[in-house]
C-alpha cells in the first residue's frame, strides 16, 4: 500500500447557497489507510463538503480526484463505481428494508445485473442473492448487528442505524469512505466499539475521512484533522497541533471541546 | 408458517391455488367471467405496484398503455391480418417503447409533478384512440377478432377464466422473482432514500425507468387479454378513469404487495357486480367500503392484515 500518493483529493472546492459562501476554497488529501477528519462549528461546511466531495452537490468550483483520477462532479453512482462511499449525518436508512437487506443494497456494484435472469429468477439470480446475504451477514457481525439482521431499519434504534449505514457503505468495498458523525447520539460504550470499528476500517487500507463532534473520539483516532469554520480552511495538522492552536481554541474547540480534547491526552 | 409465506414462490402458488379451487365453486358462466375479470385487472395491477408500491413512483396514465394492448390485438388483425397472439406482443413491444421515450423525461418529475405528467400522457393516448375513427372504431369502439390457437377457437368464459388466471399467476411469478433479486431490492431502496440509493451505486434514473416499462408492459398484457375475452374494445380502457381505478386498486390492495394487487382488484371487480341490487345507492356504498377499508387499514387490505394477524401471533 502507498501512502505517498492521496487516495483522494480535493482542491479549492466551493459551492455558495443563496449568496452564502457555505463551502469556500477548501482543499485536503486523504490517504489509503489513514483516518482524516474534519471538525469544525455547526453550520461550518462540514457536511456540505461531503456532498460536494460525493457528487450530491455540483461544486461551483475546484476539483476532486480519487485515486488520480479527476471525478469532479461526477453522478454519486459514478463515484461509488470508482470506489467512493459515504455515510450520512442525517440517517439515510431503507426504513421498508430489513437490516440485512439494507446492506445487500450496498453490494448493488459488485451485483451481477441483467434483467432478464432476475425477471425468470435463472439460478444466477440465486447465487447471487445468496452471496450478497453472505457478505451483508459478515458486515452485520463486524458492525454488532448479527441480531437485527431480520428486523426492518425502521425498528431499529439510531445508534444501529449508524452503524447500519456504516455496514451498507462497507458492503460496496470503497477505497475511500466519508463518515459524517458515526458517533452521534452514542453513549461511551458504543462510541468506543465504533472507534475500534473506525480503526480497522482504516487498517485494511481505506482512507477514511471522518466527521465528527466528539473531540475525545477526534484526537484519539486522527492522524490528521482539519478545521473549518465558515466554510473556509482554519488549520490542518496532527491532533497535537490542532489542539493547541489559538485560532482553532478560539473558534471551536475554546467553545465545547478543549477540556474533552485535553482528556483525550490522558 | 411465516418464513414459508415470505418465500418468493410463497405468493404466485398461493394464487394459482385460489385459482383452481374457486373453480369449483363457480356457479355459472357469469361468475366465471367476473372471475376473469378480477384476474386480468390484477395483473394490470400487479405490474403497477412494482411502480408504485415497490419503487415508490406514481402514474395516472396506465390506463394508456392499457389501451395500447386492447387496441393492438383489435387493429392489427383486422388492419394487416396479424395473428392475435402476435399483434399482442406487438403490442407489447409498442408499449414497452413508448414507455421507454415518454419515461425518460417524465421521470425526473416527483410526487404530484409525476403524477400530473403521467395523467397528460394517459389522457394523449386515449384521445388518439378516440379521434382516429378510421382505425379505431372511435368513441364507439371496435370488435376483436376472436383468438383461434391451432385450429382451435378459443370461446367460453371458463377457457378465458383459466387463460387469464394462468397469465396472472405468471404476472406474480414474475413480480415476486423481480422484487426479490438485486433489481428489485434496488427498487425498494430508491423509494426510501434515493440520495443513500445513489451512493450505493444504483443509477436511479435508470431503475425507475427500467420499472416504468415493466408495469407499463404488464398493463399492456391485461389490456390484450381484456380485449380478446371481450371481443371488442372501447376507449373507456384507455380513459384516465380507468388509470384512477387502477391506482385505487393498489391503494386498496395494498402498496408493495402482490397479493393485494390481486385483493384490490378482486374488490373493485366484484363489489360493484354484487352491489347492482343497490341500484340508485350502488356508488355512493362502494365509496363508502373505499373510505372504511381506508381507514380501518391504513397499509391497504393485505399489508394491514398481515400486520394484524402477525402482532396477534407474536403475543
Ligand atoms: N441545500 C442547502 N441549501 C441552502 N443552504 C444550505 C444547504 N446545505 C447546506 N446549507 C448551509 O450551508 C451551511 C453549512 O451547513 P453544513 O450542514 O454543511 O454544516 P455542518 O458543518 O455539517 O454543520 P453540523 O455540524 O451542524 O452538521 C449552513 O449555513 C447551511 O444552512
Ligand atoms: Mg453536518
Amino acid at each position: 500500500m502507498s501512502t505517498t500518493t492521496p487516495l483522494l483529493a480535493v482542491d479549492g472546492i466551493g459551492i455558495s447557497f443563496g449568496g452564502v459562501r457555505a463551502v469556500d476554497n477548501v482543499g485536503f488529501t486523504a490517504r489509503a489507510g489513514e483516518v482524516f477528519s474534519i471538525i469544525g462549528p455547526n453550520g461550518a461546511g462540514k457536511t456540505t463538503l461531503f456532498n460536494l466531495v460525493s457528487g450530491v452537490y455540483t461544486p461551483k468550483a475546484g476539483s476532486v480526484h480519487l485515486a488520480g483520477e479527476p471525478v469532479t462532479a461526477l453522478e454519486p453512482n459514478r463515484l461509488a463505481e470508482r470506489g467512493l462511499s459515504r455515510t450520512f449525518q442525517n440517517l439515510q436508512v431503507f426504513f421498508r428494508m430489513t437490516a440485512r437487506e439494507n446492506v445487500m443494497v450496498g453490494r448493488h456494484l459488485r451485483e451481477k445485473r441483467g434483467l432478464l435472469a432476475h425477471l425468470f429468477a435463472l439460478p444466477s439470480t440465486g447465487r447471487q442473492n445468496r452471496e450478497s446475504a453472505a457478505v451483508a451477514d459478515a458486515l452485520l457481525e463486524r458492525v454488532g448487528l448479527s441480531a437485527q439482521a431480520d428486523i426492518p431499519a425502521a425498528n431499529l434504534s439510531y445508534g444501529a442505524l449508524k452503524r447500519l449505514e456504516i455496514a451498507r457503505a462497507l458492503a460496496a468495498e470503497p477505497k475511500a469512505l466519508l463518515l459524517d458523525e458515526p458517533a452521534a447520539g452514542c453513549n461511551a460504550v458504543e462510541t468506543e466499539e465504533i472507534e475500534k470499528l473506525i480503526r480497522r476500517i482504516a487498517d485494511d487500507g481505506v482512507a477514511v475521512v471522518l466527521v465528527e463532534h466528539d473531540m475525545k473520539l477526534v484526537m484519539r483516532i486522527s492522524d490528521r484533522i482539519l478545521v473549518l469554520d465558515q466554510g473556509r480552511v482554519l488549520a490542518e495538522g496532527s491532533a497535537a497541533e490542532i489542539r493547541s492552536n489559538p485560532k482553532v481554541i478560539e473558534a471551536y474547540l475554546g467553545t465545547h471541546g478543549t477540556r474533552e480534547a485535553n482528556l483525550a491526552l490522558d | 408458517m411465516g418464513k414459508l409465506l415470505s418465500h418468493r414462490l410463497a405468493v404466485p402458488v398461493v394464487i394459482a391455488l385460489l385459482v383452481v379451487a374457486l373453480s369449483f365453486a363457480m356457479p355459472s358462466n357469469f361468475y366465471y367471467r367476473v372471475a376473469a375479470l378480477v384476474w386480468i385487472s390484477a395483473l394490470a395491477v400487479i405490474g403497477l405496484n412494482l411502480l408504485m408500491g415497490y419503487a415508490g413512483q406514481v402514474s395516472l396514465g396506465h390506463a394508456g398503455f392499457f389501451g395500447i394492448g386492447a387496441y393492438a390485438v383489435a387493429v392489427l388483425p383486422a388492419q394487416f391480418g396479424l395473428h392475435p397472439l402476435v399483434a399482442a406482443l406487438a403490442g407489447a413491444v409498442a408499449t414497452a417503447a413508448i414507455a421507454f421515450l415518454v419515461g425518460r423525461p417524465i421521470l425526473r418529475l416527483k410526487g404530484h409533478y409525476l403524477a400530473v405528467a403521467t395523467l397528460g400522457f394517459g389522457i394523449l393516448i386515449a384521445m388518439t384512440i378516440s379521434n382516429e375513427a378510421w382505425l379505431t372504431g372511435g368513441p364507439d369502439g371496435m370488435p376483436v377478432e376472436r383468438l383461434t390457437l391451432f385450429g382451435w377457437r378459443v370461446r367460453g368464459a371458463d377457457t378465458w377464466y383459466w387463460i387469464s388466471g394462468g397469465l396472472l399467476v405468471i404476472g406474480a411469478w414474475i413480480a415476486c422473482n423481480l422484487v426479490a433479486s438485486p433489481t428489485g431490492r434496488a427498487l425498494r431502496a430508491l423509494h426510501d432514500s434515493e440520495v443513500a440509493a445513489r451512493v450505493a451505486g444504483i443509477d436511479v434514473a435508470r431503475a425507475k425507468l427500467t420499472v416504468f416499462v415493466i408495469s407499463a408492459v404488464y398493463a399492456s398484457v391485461a389490456g390484450s387479454t381484456l380485449a380478446l375475452v371481450n371481443g371488442f374494445v372501447t376507449p373507456d380502457k384507455a380513459n384516465f378513469l380507468h388509470s384512477i381505478e387502477l391506482v385505487t386498486m393498489v391503494v386498496l390492495g395494498g402498496m408493495g404487495s402482490i397479493l393485494g394487487s390481486l385483493a384490490g382488484a378482486a374488490i373493485l371487480v366484484v363489489l360493484p357486480q354484487v352491489l347492482t341490487g343497490f341500484h340508485d345507492y350502488e356508488h355512493m356504498i362502494l365509496g363508502l367500503i373505499m373510505m372504511v377499508i381506508m381507514i380501518v387499514l391504513r397499509a391497504g387490505i393485505v399489508p394491514s392484515l398481515a400486520a394484524f394477524f402477525q402482532g396477534r401471533r407474536n403475543k
